[in-house]
C-alpha cells in the first residue's frame, strides 16, 4: 500500500507510543530503581539467606523438571508422530490442554487432588505432603511445563521421517543405537528449544506454584514467591524490584538463547 | 542367491504383493520394473526385511530369513531419498555399519577411505550430507551400503530423486562399480530405459505379480504379454496387434505389401494410411499417420529407408510387420 | 581397490553359513517386521497415557468432580454466588477490552513492523516477545513501578479496572503481533498496488483489500489473548488491588476461597474459567478450518 508520508508517520508514532508506555518505560524504570543505590545494593539483596534459598529452589524445581519433560515428551511425541492407534487426537488434545488452564485452576486441581482433603488425601494424612511441600511445586510445574518439549521435538520427527532410522537398521545398528545415534542427534536442536522454554517457564512460573506454595521464606519459596512477599508481605519495594530484576536478567537471556537457537536450527 | 516363495503383502483391501515368487542369481544385476503401485518396492523392503511379509519367505544365499530383523540380513539398503545422516559428516556416514560392528579404528579408517575413493568422495570426507549434491549423496549412500560388505545389494529407486544427466551417469557408473564388485544386485525402477541401461536381468511387475522374469533382450524381443511389451519400449497398434513402432515397413505399392505379406503365416496383414506428418530426428525418422479405420499410427525408420520412399504428407502407403518380428508373433 | 572389498565380500559370504535353526523347516515367525526403530509401541502409548493422566487429567478431574460434589445445585449456587458472579463479570468485561485492544494496536504493530522501516526496528521487534519471557509477577511489579503509589508520573492505576487491562494488555501483546505478522510477510503487495492502480485510496485498501487477508490471523491472535487473558493470576495480582466486585477477576476469586476453604466454590468457577479457555479455542479451530478450506479452494 502506498502510504502517504504523514500517515506512516503517524502510524509509526502510534505504534511505538504503544510500546513504550508498556513496555519500554517500566522495563527502564524499574532497572533503574534497582541500581540507583548502586550494583553493592542490588547484590546485596539478592543475597540474602531468602534470596539464595529461593534461587536455590527454583534451580532444584528446574532440575526435576526438565529431565522428566524431555524424557516424556520424547516418548509423547514419538507415540504422537509414529504410533498408530485410537485415540490419537484425544492425546493430542490432553497435550495441548495446560496452555488452555489457568495457573490458578492448575493449582486447585493439584489441591483437589493431592491435598489433605482431595483424592489422594491419604498420602497426606500419612505425613507425605505433596501439597504446600517441594512436591507440589514440582507438579505444579510439570502441569505447566508440559507442552513445550512435545510441541517442539513433533514437528522435527515429522520432518525427518523413518528413512534414516531404516537405514541406520539396514546397517546393523539395533533399536538403542539407532535412538542414540540417529533420532536423537536430528531432534537436538528441537529438543534444546523445548528446554529453554521449559526452563523459562518454571523460572517465572508463579500462580500455579503460589497456591500449594506454604510460601515460608528460605523454605518454600521460590524467585517469582520472594519478589510478591517482598512486596506485598515485607512491604519491601526495593527487594522485589531488585529480585524482578534478577528474573528479568534470565528471561533476556531465554530470549537470546531462543533466537540464537533459531538460527542455529534454520543453518543446519 | 535370493529366493522368494509365494510372497503376500496387504495394505487393508490392496494386495501390494499377491503371491510373488522369484529366483536371483548370485552375482546377477537384477532390475525389478513396473508402474507406481505395481509392489515392486514392496518386494524390495520385504527382501531387506523393512517390510513383513503376511505370507511367504525369503531365503538368502541359503539362509531363511523370513522373520530376522534388517539388522540380521546381511543387506546394503540404498533409499531413493538418501537417508543421508545429516548430522554425520560424509566419513561418519560410511563408518556407521562399522563403528556398529565394532571394527577396529585402523580397519574401519582404511574401509572407508578405499570406499570414498571408489564412489569418488575422497575428498568430501569431512563435509555433510547437506553440502553434497544429490548425486554426490546417492554415491555417498552407496559406499554406506556397501562398507559393511552386504551379501546381496538393494537399490529403491535409487536415481528417482536425480536430474536426467546425473541419472543417466550415475547408472553407467553403478554398472561398472557392478562388474567390479560381483555383488548381488535388486534395483527397483519404474525406468524401462534405466532397466535396459543398467539390469542384466529384469523381472517385470504388474499388480502384486510378477508378469514376466528375464534378460533385457528376451523382454523386448519375445515379451510375455502385452503388459510387458507396452511397458517395455514403444509400440504401435498395427491390424489389431501391438508391434514395436520400429518394427513396421511401409511401401507405397500395395501389391509388393501383400505380396510379401502373403509369405508370412500370422502377421496382423496390411493396412493402408494416410501420411500426416514427417518428423526428422537426426538419424530417426517419425512417420505419423492415420490408418484407414482411422487410428493413428507412428512408425519409426532410418533416415535412409525414409529418403528411399521419399513420402510426402496426404500421401497413402501400406504398413505391414517386418518378417522375423512376425513370425514371432505368430510363433 | 577392489581387491580388499571383494575379499571382505567374500568374507560376508562366508559369514551367512546356514544358521541351524533358519534352515530347513522354518519354525512359527513373528509376522511383523522386527527392529523397526522407534515404531510407536503399545507399551510407548501406555507410558504416555499413564504420565499424561497423572500430570494432567487426574487434577483435573478431581477439580471437576469436586465441582459438582454438592449436586448441580451446589455447583450453580457456586457459581451465582453475587461475589463469584461479579469476578466473572470483571474477567470477561477486562479480558474482552484487553482482546479488542489487542486486535487494533496488534495488527498495526505488526503492519508497521512489517511494512514501515526505521531505525532501531529489530530491537522493537524482539522487545515484542518479552512479555512471552518474563514471568507474570514481574510483569505486575514492572507496571507497578509506573502506574503504581510510586508513579514517577502520578499516574496510579492501581486497584483499578484499568491496571488490570493495562496488566493484561502488557502479557498478551505478543499473541496478535506474532500472528498477524507472518499473513503480511507473506501478503501479496502486488494485490494491494492493483487496487491502488483501480483508484482505491489508502483507507479503502486497508478496510477491502488487507483487513480481509489479515482477518483469519487478527482472529486467531485475538482470541489467544482472550484465552489467557481470563485466566491470568500473576501480572494482575498486585496491580488488580483484589477489590471484590470491582477489581477481582475470577482467577482472585478461586485463590480466596481456596484460602477461606471453600474448595467447592473454587472448583465451580475453575471449571466455568476452563468452559470459557475451551470455547474460545474451540470456536478459533473452526474459524481456521474455515479459513484454510477458503483458502484451498481459492
Amino acid at each position: 500500500m502506498r502510504t502517504s508520508t504523514s500517515a506512516r508517520w503517524s502510524l509509526r508514532l502510534l505504534a511505538l507510543a504503544y510500546l513504550t508506555a508498556l513496555l519500554a518505560v517500566p522495563v527502564v524504570l524499574i532497572l533503574w530503581r534497582t541500581f540507583e543505590l548502586g550494583l553493592g545494593a542490588f547484590l546485596a539483596s539478592v543475597q540474602t539467606p531468602a534470596a539464595i534459598s529461593a534461587l536455590n529452589l527454583s534451580l532444584f524445581i528446574v532440575a526435576v523438571v526438565v529431565p522428566l519433560n524431555v524424557v516424556f515428551g520424547i516418548v509423547t511425541a514419538l507415540a504422537l508422530v509414529r504410533g498408530r492407534f485410537r485415540g490419537k487426537g484425544l492425546l493430542q488434545a490432553v497435550v495441548d490442554l495446560p496452555f488452555a488452564v489457568s495457573p490458578v485452576v492448575v493449582g486447585v486441581s493439584l489441591i483437589l487432588l493431592w491435598g489433605a482433603g482431595g483424592w489422594f488425601g491419604a498420602l497426606d494424612r500419612a505425613g507425605f505432603k505433596v501439597i504446600f511441600g517441594v512436591p507440589g511445586m514440582v507438579l505444579a510445574t510439570l502441569f505447566v511445563t508440559l507442552p513445550f518439549v512435545v510441541r517442539e521435538v513433533e514437528p522435527v520427527l515429522h520432518e525427518i521421517g523413518t528413512d534414516q532410522e531404516q537405514a541406520a537398521a539396514t546397517l546393523g545398528a539395533n533399536g538403542w543405537q539407532t535412538f542414540w545415534r540417529i533420532t536423537l542427534p536430528a531432534l537436538r536442536w528441537g529438543l534444546t528449544y523445548g528446554v529453554v522454554l521449559t526452563v523459562a517457564r518454571a523460572l517465572g512460573e508463579f500462580g500455579a506454584v503460589i497456591m500449594v506454595s506454604s510460601g515460608f521464606a528460605g523454605v518454600s519459596q521460590t524467585l517469582t514467591l520472594l519478589v510478591h512477599s517482598r512486596y506485598v508481605d515485607d512491604q519491601n519495594t526495593y527487594g522485589a524490584y531488585a529480585a524482578a530484576t534478577l528474573l528479568m536478567g534470565l528471561a533476556v537471556l531465554t530470549l537470546l538463547l531462543m533466537s540464537v537457537l533459531n538460527r542455529t536450527r534454520r543453518t543446519t | 542367491m535370493i529366493t522368494v516363495t509365494g510372497a503376500r503383502k496387504s495394505y487393508g483391501a490392496f494386495a501390494a504383493l499377491d503371491g510373488v515368487s522369484i529366483d536371483i542369481p548370485a552375482g546377477s544385476l537384477t532390475a525389478l520394473l513396473g508402474p507406481s503401485g505395481s509392489g515392486k518396492s514392496t518386494l524390495l523392503r520385504s527382501v531387506a526385511g523393512l517390510e513383513g511379509l503376511d505370507e511367504g519367505s525369503v531365503v538368502i544365499n541359503g539362509k531363511d530369513v523370513t522373520g530376522i530383523p534388517p539388522q540380521q540380513r546381511g543387506i546394503g539398503f540404498v533409499f531413493q531419498h538418501y537417508a543421508a545422516f545429516k548430522h554425520m559428516t560424509v566419513r561418519d556416514n560410511v563408518a556407521f555399519g562399522l563403528r556398529i560392528r565394532r571394527r577396529p579404528k585402523t580397519e574401519i579408517a582404511r574401509k572407508v577411505d578405499e570406499l570414498l575413493e571408489i564412489v569418488g568422495l575422497a575428498g568430501f570426507q569431512h563435509r555433510y550430507p547437506a553440502q553434497l549434491s544429490g548425486g554426490q549423496r546417492q554415491r555417498m549412500a552407496l559406499a554406506r551400503a556397501l562398507a559393511v560388505d552386504p551379501e546381496v545389494l538393494l537399490l529403491d529407486e535409487p536415481f528417482g530423486a536425480l536430474d536426467a544427466q546425473v541419472r543417466a551417469d550415475l547408472r553407467r557408473w553403478l554398472r561398472r562399480l557392478h562388474d567390479e564388485v560381483h555383488v548381488t544386485t535388486v534395483l527397483v525402477t519404474h525406468d524401462q530405459e534405466e532397466a535396459l541401461d543398467v539390469a542384466d536381468r529384469i523381472a517385470v511387475l504388474n499388480k502384486g505379480r510378477i508378469e514376466q522374469v528375464g534378460d533385457p533382450q528376451a523382454l523386448y524381443d519375445r515379451p510375455a504379454n502385452d503388459f510387458v511389451m507396452s511397458f517395455l519400449g514403444q509400440v504401435a497398434h498395427l491390424g489389431g496387434r501391438l508391434v514395436r513402432p520400429h518394427d513396421i515397413v511401409l511401401s507405397r505399392d500395395r501389391a509388393e505389401a501383400y505380396a510379401a505379406d502373403a509369405r508370412v503365416t500370422g502377421s496382423p496383414g496390411v493396412v493402408s494410411a494416410q501420411v500426416d506428418r514427417i518428423v526428422r530426428l537426426g538419424f530417426e525418422v517419425r512417420v505419423e499417420l492415420t490408418s484407414e479405420e482411422g487410428s493413428r499410427l507412428e512408425v519409426q525408420t532410418t533416415r535412409g529407408t525414409a529418403d528411399e520412399l521419399a513420402l510426402l504428407p496426404g500421401e497413402t502407403v501400406f504398413a505391414r510387420v517386418a518378417h522375423p518380428v512376425a513370425e514371432a508373433l505368430a510363433g | 581397490m577392489t581387491a580388499t572389498l571383494s575379499a571382505g565380500l567374500a568374507g560376508g559370504t562366508q559369514r551367512s553359513t546356514p544358521d541351524p535353526q533358519a534352515a530347513g523347516e522354518a519354525p512359527e515367525r513373528p509376522r511383523a517386521p522386527a527392529g523397526r526403530p522407534s515404531r510407536g509401541r503399545p507399551y510407548a502409548t501406555g507410558l504416555v497415557t499413564l504420565w499424561l493422566s497423572l500430570v494432567v487429567l487426574l487434577p483435573l478431574a478431581a477439580l471437576t468432580v469436586t465441582s459438582t460434589e454438592h449436586g448441580w445445585g451446589g455447583f450453580w449456587d457456586a457459581l451465582s454466588a453475587p461475589s463469584a458472579l461479579a469476578a466473572l463479570r470483571v474477567t470477561v468485561l477486562v479480558a474482552a477490552v484487553v482482546a479488542v485492544l489487542n486486535a487494533v494496536m496488534g495488527t498495526l504493530l505488526a503492519w508497521v513492523l512489517v511494512r514501515d522501516d526505521f531505525p532501531g526496528k529489530a530491537v522493537v521487534n524482539a522487545l515484542i516477545d518479552l512479555p512471552f519471557a518474563l514471568p507474570t509477577i514481574v510483569a505486575s511489579i514492572v507496571l507497578l513501578s509506573l502506574y503504581g503509589p510510586d508513579s514517577p508520573i502520578h499516574v496510579q492505576l492501581n486497584a483499578t479496572r484499568y491496571g488490570l487491562v493495562v496488566a493484561l494488555a502488557f502479557v498478551t501483546l505478543p499473541f496478535v503481533v506474532r500472528s498477524v505478522q507472518p499473513v503480511l510477510i507473506e501478503a501479496d503487495k502486488e494485490v494491494e498496488e492493483a487496487a491502488a492502480s483501480l483508484g482505491a485510496g489508502g483507507l479503502t485498501i486497508f478496510r477491502r483489500v488487507i483487513l480481509p487477508t489479515l482477518g483469519p490471523a487478527i482472529i486467531s491472535g485475538t482470541g489467544l489473548a482472550f484465552a489467557r487473558a481470563i485466566g491470568e493470576f500473576g501480572s494482575v495480582v498486585l496491580i488488580g488491588g483484589n477489590i471484590p466486585r470491582h477489581t477481582q477477576v475470577a482467577s482472585q476469586y478461586i485463590q480466596q476461597q481456596i484460602e477461606i476453604d471453600q474448595p467447592v466454590n473454587a472448583a465451580a468457577v475453575s471449571v466455568a474459567l476452563l468452559a470459557m479457555a475451551f470455547l474460545t479455542l474451540f470456536v478459533l479451530r473452526l474459524v481456521s478450518a474455515r479459513s484454510l478450506r477458503r483458502e484451498a479452494a481459492s
